[in-house]
């Protein structure tokens, strides 16, 4: 039985996702990362030649979605492992997907380093301010006086430490080519977050050192909010603590034109 | 090939550079470090991966990346930044993709010293990660040992999709004998069937150590558990010495075991009836080999160089048959063959524990010499 195709199709699975419905909550912007880093696969046609590793965290079952080969990293070690399997295969496109419990707590050291030796990684970095997968606990991310199940009256900050700024830290590490921030929280956002990931592609693709992109994602379940008020929560309390921008952008990165 | 005068650490990297090593992640740690330095200008030269890596945590992880893409990739360390790679050897273990490791073991626990030592048996053989998982173990002796095992410790990890490690104490690290090298081995694209190095003219692969559902995770186990049987039926190595009419049979790896050897030289030289069994692989341990020993020998004394880890595994074997005795030294300590000789006599002179475990009169013994 085939499929009849619309001949007006605005909106499709991109060639770089599998079938496999995901598994996110309604309303999580996971989805949404997904899927700009499965149309920039298939926009650069790189399906074939691409390797992910999937973090420890929601987003553990990405091998799942995304119809390249596959590894899934203990967790908070995915860039040592793309560090493993970039220097083995340099001819080959390595990316990670981690959370901001995986990257910016326990994996701390391993992206520092990757960052710092300039591996020529793409790193897609979610931080929805909290630990998903294991309910809601406070992350390195989590805004001073948001409640988490593990900061129950609020992040107190005397206590329990400030949030840290992944992109702006790591832009000062040399080996770095490329490292931004961007937004999940609506359609303009989002289109800006694609071009930011279609870059850090590139910069790989071209061997101009280590790429990121810290995309501010949504967790409506553990937030206690629902998916429009997420969105709304984005706007008005991640954005002034994680301002969006350009980090670091070197120059041969800036030539690129896409 | 000629001999050489090689150092231990050297010889080992040169040993795993020879048998087509292309990768090689590690960070520095005494008594192991010049395996480092030496892949660390080995390695480039000859356009072959060489990380020093941010920590043992990086180190066995970028182990477990380029084994998952396929390639032939080790990493070393000593005891603490050993007990670091336990996570990752467990992920290893997990994916079954093949690793090699080497861990040249110095005195703990905790920071320890650096003097040489046989403490991480357990660790190696029985424990270390969290889960059920079997790992090849091989103890070399001599630099010339631990050459050849290096070259057939990634045969078997390729063989069996499985973790192989070497343990040495520091002294065959650091010990300088003449001994021959390998022929260079090209390196090989063994193009694995699960490898993911990238689908091109292929479906695409997975590799993970996830079994979110139970009964696939005990599908898993058994199916490991499978594969080591298969191991233990065809890889069990060791060396025997006097054992043909031996009364009194001393069994002791690595550095413990050639300490011994002289022991029993001496021994016999003064009509003691006693042999020595070395084992090689420690895991596979050879069970057997003792088994039949029980039948014969009147009583088994194991050395060690930590408080008697091997000792247990030689118990199991002898099930209780003949008295088990124990000498060891610990905490960075080589026993001299004196030592060993003494205990060879009193053992003679019938001079046992009267305990099941003799551990409790060795200590006390140890104690009152002090
Ligand atoms: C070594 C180890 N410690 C703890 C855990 C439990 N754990 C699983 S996911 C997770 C947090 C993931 O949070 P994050 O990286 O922010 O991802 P998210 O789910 O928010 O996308 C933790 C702590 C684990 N799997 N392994
Ligand atoms: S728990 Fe949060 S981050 Fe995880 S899928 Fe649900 S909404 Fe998304
Ligand atoms: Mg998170």
């Amino acid at each position: 039985m085939t499929t009849p195709v619309p001949n007006n199709v605005v909106y499709d699975r991109p060639e770089g996702f599998t079938e496999t419905p995901t598994h996110y909550c309604p309303g999580c912007t996971h989805g949404v990362a997904h899927r700009l880093v499965a149309e920039t696969l298939e926009e650069m046609n790189l399906i074939p030649r691409t390797i992910g590793v999937a973090p420890v965290g929601c987003a553990v079952f990405a091998y799942n979605y995304f119809d390249t080969d596959f590894v899934e990293a203990p967790h908070g070690r995915a860039p040592a492992m793309a560090t493993g399997m970039k220097r083995v295969l340099p001819e080959r496109i390595v990316f990670t997907y981690q959370g901001d419990g995986d990257l910016a707590s326990i994996g701390m050291g391993e992206i520092v380093h990757a960052a710092a030796r300039g591996e020529n990684i793409t790193v897609i970095f979610i931080n929805n301010a909290n630990y998903g997968m294991t309910g809601g606990q406070m992350a390195p991310t989590t805004l001073p006086g948001m409640k988490t199940t593990s900061s129950p009256n609020g992040r107190d900050v005397e206590t329990q430490g400030y949030p840290i700024r992944v992109a702006e830290m790591l832009a000062t590490l040399d080996g770095v080519g490329y490292c931004v921030r961007r937004s999940l929280h609506d359609p303009k956002n989002i289109r800006l977050a694609k071009k930011a990931v279609r870059l850090a592609f590139e910069t790989q693709v071209r061997g101009l050192g280590f790429s990121l992109v810290e995309l501010l994602s949504t967790c409506p379940t553990n937030w206690g909010i629902t998916p429009v008020q997420s969105l709304k929560f984005v706007e008005e309390h991640m954005l002034p603590a994680y301002p969006l921008g350009d980090y670091k952008v070197t120059p041969s990165v800036a030539t690129i034109k896409i | 090939m000629p001999k050489e005068l090689w150092k231990g650490n050297e010889a080992i990297a040169e040993a795993a550079v020879r048998a087509g090593l292309q990768a090689y992640f590690g960070y520095p740690i005494t008594p192991q470090t010049e395996i480092l330095e030496y892949l660390s200008r080995r390695m480039p030269e000859l356009v072959r991966a060489f990380v020093q890596a941010e920590s043992e945590l990086g180190a066995i992880n970028m182990v477990y990346g380029a084994a998952c893409a396929g390639a032939r990739v080790m990493s070393s360390s000593s005891s603490p930044g050993m007990s670091l790679m336990m996570e990752g050897i467990s992920y290893i273990a997990g994916t079954e993709v093949p690793a090699v490791l080497v861990n040249v073991m110095r005195g703990g626990p905790g920071l320890g010293n650096i003097a040489p030592s046989q403490s991480d048996y357990n660790q190696a053989v029985h424990g270390g990660g969290h889960g059920d998982y079997p790992r090849i173990v091989l103890a070399p002796a001599t630099v010339q040992e631990a050459i050849d095992l290096m070259g057939l410790s990634f045969d078997l990890a390729e063989k069996y999709r499985m973790i192989c490690m070497l343990i040495l104490d520091g002294n065959v690290g650091q010990i300088m004998e003449p001994a021959e090298m390998p022929e260079m081995q090209p390196v090989a694209n063994r193009n694995f069937d699960w490898a993911t190095n990238g689908a091109v003219d292929r479906p695409r692969r997975i590799l993970s150590s996830i079994y979110i559902n139970p009964p696939d995770e005990e599908a898993t186990n058994f199916r490991l558990a499978k594969r080591w049987l298969e191991v233990q039926a065809n890889e069990v190595r060791y060396r025997e010495y006097f054992l043909d009419d031996a009364e009194f049979v001393i069994v002791g790896f690595g550095t413990a075991g050639r300490v011994a050897l002289s022991a029993v030289r001496a021994a016999r030289a003064q009509g003691i009836r006693v042999g020595l069994l070395r084992p090689i692989t420690v895991s596979p341990f050879p069970f057997q080999v003792i088994d039949e020993l029980a039948v014969r020998a009147r009583v088994f004394l194991v050395a060690e160089m930590n408080m008697g880890q091997m000792y247990n595994d030689v118990r199991i074997a002898v099930r209780g048959r003949v008295p088990v005795e124990f000498y060891g030294r610990t905490g960075g300590i080589v026993p001299f063959p004196d030592e060993i000789l003494a205990e060879i006599h009193r053992i003679a002179a019938g001079r046992l524990a009267a305990e099941a475990d003799p551990r409790g009169a060795w200590l006390a013994r140890m104690e009152a010499a002090r």
